[in-house]
């Protein structure tokens, strides 16, 4: 399937908004000599929940970990094209840590610090030098992940003590007390139980008012739960990018009609 | 065979197919045999430390029957082969405490750094050379080391520090601390390593800088094998004896002094033991009452090594 700039611009049914939080233009990724993502173009609107969806190895977690330069870790990594936040190139005469420090993220697995609740609320903040009352920052982050009501008498607990939703929501609590203002989800919910799941989204719901979230997802009801946009890919391409809604009852691409009917993936 | 879905007309030794399951293989001769044959290895090795510990403690009391626990610990001369003999442990406790500290100094920070290089800043091709070279070093006799001690350190040291005696505690303490650097980074880089990846990804998505990533988050990972990694290499520094033998000197001397000569604990035996001291002597069993200290002394520091490695933890 060949897709091409034009064809998702289509797909989006209007012209390209100018204020776009988050711009991918023409952006190609390879790990070694591995083409992962080719030539995606896409924009993401602030204070939206955007989905990236689509079968394992299709470049979804690849773009994701473009938006904060984390695939630079890996070595033997090659990107083309410009990402932009709020309209600045975050790759050329940027520093990977300032990136860092706007974009927040969640990973796939809680990883939280092997560290007390408040300290692993209050390390990034720290390490990026944080001068205000620390108490009031971990409480108001923990309230903003939804999980003060359930630590507030427990701060000096070892974060191992909690169970996988919570531990989850403790490091959404630590991204956001870094005070990004996107913050990029990598299959957040994929290890937990469907009730620490519901709780997560409805903790990201609460959070889209004040971020911009970008989210993969293997799940596509998940997807269809907390996005308002989504994004399908398929072996490196963007093939369809629309209104969550639009993009699951009316796709405009017989792939992504496949994929989200369960005919492949 | 009763089984008509085997494809294969092959049959099976023993009981397989057949109807009888009672036949004995989880506990055949065979297996019980293996059984025995592992565990009584098991044993000739448990055995052989219980029997050293055995003899060096009941030696040492045909030492302790003629020179009384109180002389040994308060005395501070050591002089069994001469006429007027004091058995006081503390010059050789001293000498021995004192190389050892000069080696920590030199191997505990290097050891670290150069772990901290290798897991996370060398690249990989870097890390594939240097890894297996640094365990290179420990492969050299420690009699190649206490030449260089005294051949090479010693002269060198001299420049700067002029009257150094030709034996004395830095030179060999210093390089005796080179000699366990490669247990010091080897193993405090795989406990680096240990620690999990996520971990660090963690620390790089919150903005960390590399640096902020290592001291803060993989270092307290790794603590307890680090700390175990110290221990390990200062024990390897207390039994010492070659370098030490040749190179600190063979002066009992209750000194902090690293310029000067001492001779710790291994040298002690090495000296009395090559020497043609008479078996059944004092000076003869004051060996294992050596020998005693010096094993009481790498026991303690394991035990220690055991707590901190509670108290400081990091569960992941």
């Amino acid at each position: 399937m060949e897709t091409n700039e034009r064809d998702v611009l289509m797909t989006n049914g209007q012209s390209v908004p100018k204020d776009a939080k988050v711009r991918v233009e023409n952006l190609d990724f390879w790990y070694g000599t591995n083409h992962v993502l080719k030539n995606v173009v896409l924009d993401i609107q602030a204070h939206e929940v955007t989905a990236l969806i689509g079968p394992s190895g299709c470049g979804k977690s690849t773009l994701l970990r473009c938006f904060n330069r984390m695939n630079e870790l890996i070595p033997g990594v090659r990107l083309e094209g410009r990402v932009l936040i709020d309209g600045r190139d975050i790759y050329r005469n940027a520093d990977p840590v300032m990136v860092r420090r706007r974009i927040g993220m969640v990973f796939q697995k809680p990883n939280p610090f092997p560290k007390t609740i408040y300290e692993n609320v209050i390390w990034g903040a720290r390490v990026n030098g944080y001068k205000g009352n620390e108490a009031e920052l971990v409480e108001e982050c923990l309230r903003k992940a939804a999980l003060w009501d359930e630590v507030k008498d427990r701060l000096n607990a070892h974060a191992y003590g909690l169970s996988g939703g919570q531990q989850q929501r403790l490091c959404i609590a630590r991204t956001l007390a870094v005070a990004p203002d996107v913050v990029l989800m990598d299959e957040p919910a994929s290890a937990l139980d469907p009730i620490a799941t519901a709780k997560l989204e409805e903790t990201i719901l609460q959070l889209k008012e004040r971020y911009t979230i970008i989210i993969v997802t293997h799940n596509m009801q998940q997807a269809g739960r907390i996005s308002d946009r989504t994004a399908f890919f398929y072996l490196g391409e963007l093939i369809e990018v629309d209104a969550t809604d639009q993009l699951f009852t009316r796709p405009a691409r017989k792939r992504t009609e496949d994929y989200i009917t369960g005919r492949f993936g | 065979m009763t089984g008509s879905q085997h494809v294969s007309k092959g049959s099976f030794a023993g009981t397989h197919g057949g109807e009888d399951l009672s036949v004995n293989v989880f506990h055949s001769p065979k297996e019980r045999a293996v059984e025995y044959a592992l565990g009584f290895c098991t044993l000739v090795s448990a055995l052989t430390t219980l029997g050293i510990a055995g003899v060096l403690i009941f030696e040492s009391l045909n030492f302790f029957a003629e020179v009384s626990i109180i002389e040994f610990l308060t005395e501070t001369r050591w002089t069994p082969q001469f006429s007027e003999k004091h058995f006081g442990i503390w010059p050789l406790l001293s000498g021995t405490l004192l190389i050892t500290v000069i080696a920590a100094f030199v191997a505990l920070p290097i050891g670290l750094m150069s772990a901290i290089f290798i897991a996370e800043y060398a690249p990989s091709r870097v890390r594939k050379v240097l890894k297996p070279g640094l365990e290179l070093l420990a492969g050299i006799p420690t009699v190649v080391y206490g030449y260089f001690a005294l051949t090479f350190m010693t002269p060198l040291l001299q420049n700067f520090i002029p009257g150094l005696n030709i034996y004395n505690a830095l030179s060999a303490g210093i390089v005796v601390g080179v000699m366990i650097i490669p247990m010091v980074s080897s193993l405090s880089e795989d406990a680096i390593r240990a620690v999990p990846r996520s971990l660090a990804e963690g620390a790089y998505a919150l903005g960390a800088t590399r640096i902020e990533v290592v001291l803060r988050v993989m270092v307290p990972g790794a603590i307890s094998g680090i700390m175990a990694s110290f221990i390990l290499a200062l024990s390897r520094a207390v039994g010492e004896t070659m370098i030490v033998t040749l190179a600190a000197g063979a002066m009992p001397n209750l000194t902090a002094n690293p310029t000067e000569s001492v001779q710790t604990m291994t040298a002690f035996i090495v000296n009395v033991s090559l020497g043609d001291t008479p078996q059944g002597t004092v000076e003869f069993y004051s060996l294992f009452a050596v020998g005693l200290v010096l094993f009481l002394m790498t026991l303690s520091m394991n035990f220690l090594a055991n707590l901190i490695i509670r108290k400081y933890r990091e569960r992941y």
